[in-house]
């Protein structure tokens, strides 16, 4: 017999319950809210009471008496920007709830956003810094931490220059924080400052900027709704960006759209695909090649929009015309059949967009692999249009800021590059002398010399001295918040380790850096607390920016990045410099300042307008924000007009309120409205000199092409043709400087020294050039053309080149790979590798494809998630995923163990084997999270005691390879060879 | 009053195991216990789909049919609740539930199983409602506070959908119908012996 549960309750207890049903009011609106159905009238109704509903927390109660405090912050595991709430009674993280106002995730997570409360609970931290002393691990005050690192440092400063100190920052930096590093590097004296942008999306940087003028993703995930066709290359986003297939699935549900996933692999985004097209690895450019031949010989391309806004087509129709369909077959294996009919959804069943990740970035094509997409998107007319764009899915969550703040060997903050323009823009921002600035580095030269990419460190610390362009080999590793396991080479990464002098790694966990090799002194483990444990913003993949509050104080004896970086900035003499407009309290560094000090350079990128004020009421206001254009209603106080978190550029200062810009390059909206044009950024004009034969004598002839658009404009634009970027000279021209308020020109005239005229709308510190530009309409960064052909890369136009270990050696002869040459400071010996890999016929003993990628529970080298025990609990070993004819060949059962050995370093790893047709024959696939096991040993022991993460397993990138992308030194785990045998 | 269900809909469902984690984290469920898992089919394959399975809370529910100590009881809600002081750790509802709902803490050939642990609908348990009590027992309890399990409120694709049922099964009719697909609510016929015509 059933019984009533308050009957029971009243039977049992004995005491007064109230029944459930009499207490229970959930209404429809209410009901509809939590069910995340509807966004737009109904959210407001968020904060009202619900009657007789209990005061809500979640989780276990509080104790009696404690006040429960909702805190939002951000997801720090993926770029898509999920608003986390967390839930703090007497400073403990008592529950999490959804936030169902945030127009990104509605509420809702992955499992690692779920479980985010972990990341801060877990007994698995780093409590206290810790020294290496003969092999054993010792706690030591931070004091002692922090005055022994900075002797050291110094020491090799002394004997070796600063160009031997590497600072390997963190794509979970706050932006706050990615910026501090970035300068603390350059106040250290050197451009050794890097993150995992260089082995995530460095090449889609310089691929895409150097197509239309800015490397990030063009539209936003809520703006897939809008697309007809959703081709998904390279990425696996049910996996990495879980959140995103709300927009991408409710997307293809509402306009009945196209889902295409091109992937080696039928991924779990493949599964919910209209069509699947399985391709091998590193066969991106004639996959693309092959639709773009189908696309112009139908004539299925935008003309009006090529005439108008792109340059340099004439000259790629020539490299495509080498890809008819039996030669895409030949190198790719795809049908004919197949490659046209997804060509031809692309082209017509508009708008279109284009989604990658790693599957297209991580080779040693993957600059020009990323270029390919764009010449495909911009063929088609699928740019500047809502629906449309490349977008682009970044890694961790806060990858897209930290790459903005120049964590790169090439850069600044915010693009600016290096030159001694960069440096001196920078210098008048900080409020430091330039000439003591140059005095930190060995020389000017050195100061605008890109530094060693992340992906070569070991290389520079291990080649001979004379094969390293710097002073000496690197001598001490500084990395806050990077895993050593996301890394290829590993095996060689492990000598590189020994090697160094000093190791300092500051993290909440002690990473796969203080396990991995056989050092014995000489390494620090400073514990840094998460970002939910930190005030900052933090930069989502739509460029949108969203300011996340301290959830609770760091734990145990852990500090936040801002104040560590300032407690070594003091010990080495120059934090008075460093942080003399930044505030700093009892040693608490303001995160606000610090952003208001990026406001004050960044114009470059347009982060000049989100002031941390104009920040904080976005993360107040989240509900008024509009779901499908994240627009807030023009009545909002003060938000009204805004796009939510908004997205870069949102030009001039915070007072101008630009209300951010949702779509990259959209003419349909005035700029100052969020519109934008192609960036102007490769001149007016380009000059090609060919020889030709004229009455039989070789004579040099000149071509003059233009690179401003033609006849397309955004919307209120009074220059009605392309222009080129706004510089005083060019305000001059056209009579505007008169708006200039007195204030800007004397600003302007203090930048510009004796040559104002120069001063453009990325130098001019007061914000007028840009405002007077878009007063009148225009876009302070110009009105350029995009190019197909860049000029400045190795390969002006994109290029087929084979894999360095490629499973078809037949094909290097006609597809081989760049030349040897030396690239940010070391030799990048590709063309040499492969030779040696085809000359040895490597392929023979390693005859299966290797690739590699992530999996929904863990991130990145994942040693945070594998210690949070509610994502541990779902995947407990590493594995490697095998076709069920390859493993029968080999006889391998599904779950048994297998050894997988690589062609280089002798490499091997041990695992379990999936069978599983996800992957094709003569493909094998694992995950690259875990670590803690080396060539068959597990390395638990090596961990500090209590801090191993609950979850070892081998790394993939034991057995990586060799191989870089001349353009950012990007690695190439994605296409390898390996052998499987069962262990 | 409201008839309180779950739908899962598997054109939606991706596996991010956002469920599995959310329920763990609100209701602290140890490790071992899963009161919420994905359960794929054709994994890997084309056609490849998964849902997410936990206690039904079904409209004649068979692990209260076999109960030798009546430990079960169901709420105005239709809520499937359980009383752990009364429960013997037999394992007979295990074997009578069609979902694989019921978990226990141990696992041993003779002796107790522990005492059963499942799926609360975020409704706590018999004990006084948001007591430490009732948490340390049975985790949270939502519903008391006008909110639906965290599973589903966190549902990365909103494929998992709690509420009432009628409202539920409404949104599930308006979106197959809107996207011309659809492969039934899973679980509904054995559950609550109706399926949602699409």
């Amino acid at each position: 017999m059933l019984i009533k549960r308050t009957d029971r309750a009243a039977a049992r207890l004995g005491s007064a319950v109230p029944a459930i049903g009499q207490s229970l009011r959930i209404d429809r609106r209410s009901f509809l809210r939590r069910s995340g159905i509807t966004a737009g009238g109904l959210a407001a109704l968020g904060s009202l009471p619900l009657a007789g509903v209990r005061k809500a927390s979640a989780g276990a109660p509080p104790p009696p008496g404690a006040t429960v405090v909702a805190r939002k912050n951000m997801c720090t595991h993926c770029s898509v920007g999920c608003t986390v709430i967390g839930e703090v009674a007497n400073g403990v993280w008592v529950g999490q709830e959804p936030a169902y106002e945030s127009p990104i995730n509605r509420g809702s997570h992955c499992c690692k956003g779920a479980a985010v409360r972990d990341d801060v609970l877990t007994d698995r931290r780093l409590r206290y810094p810790l020294k290496l002393v003969d092999g054993q691990w010792n706690r030591i005050s931070w004091d002692q931490a922090i005055n022994e690192i900075g002797d050291e440092l110094m020491e090799i400063r002394q004997k070796s220059g600063p160009e031997s100190v590497y600072w390997l920052g963190s794509a979970k930096f706050t932006n706050e924080a990615a910026y501090l590093n970035r300068k603390l590097a350059a106040f250290w004296g050197t451009n050794n400052s890097d993150h995992q942008a260089r082995i995530c999306h460095s090449t889609t940087v310089s691929g895409v900027a150097n197509t239309w003028g800015y490397g990030a993703m063009t539209n936003s995930y809520n703006d897939i709704r809008n697309s007809k066709t959703i081709m998904v290359m390279g990425g696996n986003p049910a996996e990495a960006h879980p959140v995103s297939l709300q927009h991408i699935l409710e997307g293809k549900e509402i306009n009945r759209a196209n889902m295409i996933v091109i992937d080696p692999r039928m991924t779990r985004t493949a599964a919910h695909a209209t069509e699947y097209v399985r391709v091998r690895p590193g066969t991106h450019i004639p996959t693309i090649y092959g639709m773009l031949w189908h696309i112009f010989r139908n004539g299925w391309e935008d003309k009006e929009f090529i005439r108008e806004r792109v340059y340099g087509f004439d000259e790629v129709r020539k490299e495509i015309d080498k890809w008819p369909p039996s030669e895409v077959e030949r190198v790719t294996g795809l049908p004919e059949a197949q490659v046209r009919r997804v060509a031809e959804i692309f082209a017509k069943q508009r708008p279109s967009t284009l989604i990658w990740a790693m599957g297209q970035t991580q080779f040693t094509v993957g600059t020009a692999n990323v270029r390919a997409s764009c010449i495909l998107l911009l063929a088609t007319g699928n740019v500047g249009v809502s629906g449309a764009g490349a977008n682009i899915f970044r890694g961790h969550t806060n990858v897209q800021g930290a790459t903005d703040l120049g964590l790169d060997v090439i850069t600044l903050p915010l693009y600016y590059g290096l030159d001694e323009g960069a440096w001196r823009h920078w210098c008048r921002v900080w409020d430091v002398d330039y000439d003591w600035m140059a005095s930190r580095f060995v020389s000017k030269t050195f100061m605008q010399t890109p530094g060693i990419p992340s992906t070569r460190w070991f290389d520079a610390t291990l080649l001979p001295k004379d094969q390293v362009s710097q002073p000496d080999n690197l001598r001490a590793m500084f990395i806050m918040g990077h895993g050593g396991n996301t890394i290829t080479r590993m095996p060689e990464a492990v000598k590189g380790i020994e090697k160094l002098k000093l190791l300092v790694v500051c993290d909440p966990y002690p990473t796969t850096w203080s396990v991995l090799s056989e050092r014995k002194n000489g390494t620090y483990l400073l514990p840094i607390c998460t970002s939910f444990e930190a005030n900052g913003s933090r930069t989502a993949s739509n460029r949108s920016l969203q300011w996340g509050e301290e959830v609770v104080a760091p734990v145990f004896e852990s500090k936040n990045d801002y104040d560590v970086m300032y407690m070594l900035a003091r010990k080495l003499g120059f934090a008075d410099q460093m942080f003399k407009h930044i505030k700093v309290e009892n040693g608490a560094v303001s995160a606000e300042d610090i952003l208001r000090e990026i406001n004050r350079g960044g114009w470059s990128t347009g982060y000049c307008g989100q002031s941390p004020e104009r920040l904080k009421a976005h993360m107040k206001h989240q509900d008024k924000f509009d779901f499908l254009t994240l627009r807030a209603p023009k009545d909002v106080p003060e938000i009204g007009g805004d796009y939510y978190g908004l997205p870069w550029p949102c030009w001039g200062t915070p007072e101008f309120r630009h209300p951010g810009s949702p779509i990259l390059y959209d003419t349909s909206l005035s700029v100052k409205n969020g519109g934008g044009t192609f960036r102007a950024r490769f001149g007016v004009e380009r000059v090609v000199t060919t020889k030709v034969m004229e009455d039989g004598q070789e004579v040099e002839k000149e071509q003059r092409f233009n690179l401003l658009a033609e006849g397309s404009y955004s919307k209120d634009s009074e220059l009605t043709d392309g222009y080129p970027e706004f510089t005083l000279a060019v305000l001059k021209k056209l009579g505007w400087d008169r708006d200039l308020t007195p204030q800007e020109l004397a600003v302007i005239q203090a930048v510009g020294g004796n040559k104002p005229d120069s001063v453009s709308w990325s130098t001019d510190l007061s914000g007028g050039i840009q405002r007077v530009a878009m007063e009148h309409g225009c876009n302070p960064c110009g009105n350029g053309k995009a190019r197909v052909i860049a000029w400045n890369l190795p390969d002006a136009i994109p290029v087929h080149r084979e894999p360095i270990y490629t499973p078809r050696p037949d094909l290097v002869a006609s597809y081989p790979t760049l030349p040897d040459a030396r690239q940010f400071r070391v030799p990048n010996l590709g063309f040499s590798v492969q030779k040696a890999a085809v000359d040895a016929r490597v392929v023979q003993r390693f005859p299966l494809i290797l690739s590699s990628g992530r999996l929904v529970e863990y991130e990145g080298g994942g040693e945070e998630t594998r210690s949070n025990k509610w994502l541990a609990e779902l995947k407990q070993d590493m594995y490697v995923e095998i076709n069920p004819a390859d493993a029968a060949a080999r006889g391998i059962r599904d779950g048994g163990w297998v050894w997988v050995t690589g062609p280089e370093n002798s490499s091997k790893a041990r695992m379990k084997a999936l069978v599983t047709e996800r992957v094709g024959k003569g493909v094998v696939w694992m995950p690259f999270h875990f670590a803690g096991w080396f060539e068959g040993v597990d390395q638990r022991s090596k961990y500090p005691k209590g801090a191993d993460p609950i979850v070892l397993g081998e790394s993939m990138n034991t057995l990586s390879t060799y191989g870089f992308d001349p353009v950012t030194g990007m690695q190439e785990p994605k296409a390898t060879l390996c052998q499987v045998r069962a262990a | 009053m409201a008839r309180m269900k779950f739908l899962c809909d598997a054109e939606r469902c991706i596996e991010c195991n956002a469920c599995v984690t959310a329920c763990k984290n609100e209701n602290e469920v140890p490790w071992g216990i899963n009161r919420r898992r994905l359960v794929t089919i054709n994994d890997g394959k084309p056609g490849e789909r998964s849902v997410s399975m936990a206690c039904m809370h079904c409209s004649d529910p068979p692990c209260a049919s076999v109960c030798p100590v009546d430990c079960f009881m169901v709420t105005a809600d239709h809520v499937v609740l359980h009383s752990k002081d009364l429960c013997i750790g037999c394992g007979y509802c295990f074997y009578a539930c069609p979902f694989g709902a019921p978990q226990y803490p141990s696992v041993s050939n003779f002796g107790s199983r522990g005492k059963m642990d499942k799926c609360t609908y975020c409704a706590g348990g018999p004990e006084p409602d948001n007591t430490q009590a009732e948490f340390a027992k049975y985790g949270a309890n939502r519903l008391s506070q006008g909110k639906l399990p965290l599973c589903a409120e966190m549902c990365s694709t909103k494929s998992l959908l709690a509420g009432d049922g009628d409202i539920i099964a409404q949104i599930y009719k308006e979106r197959v119908a809107k996207r011309g697909y659809g492969s039934g609510a899973w679980g509904w016929q054995t559950a609550y012996h109706e399926g949602i015509p699409a």
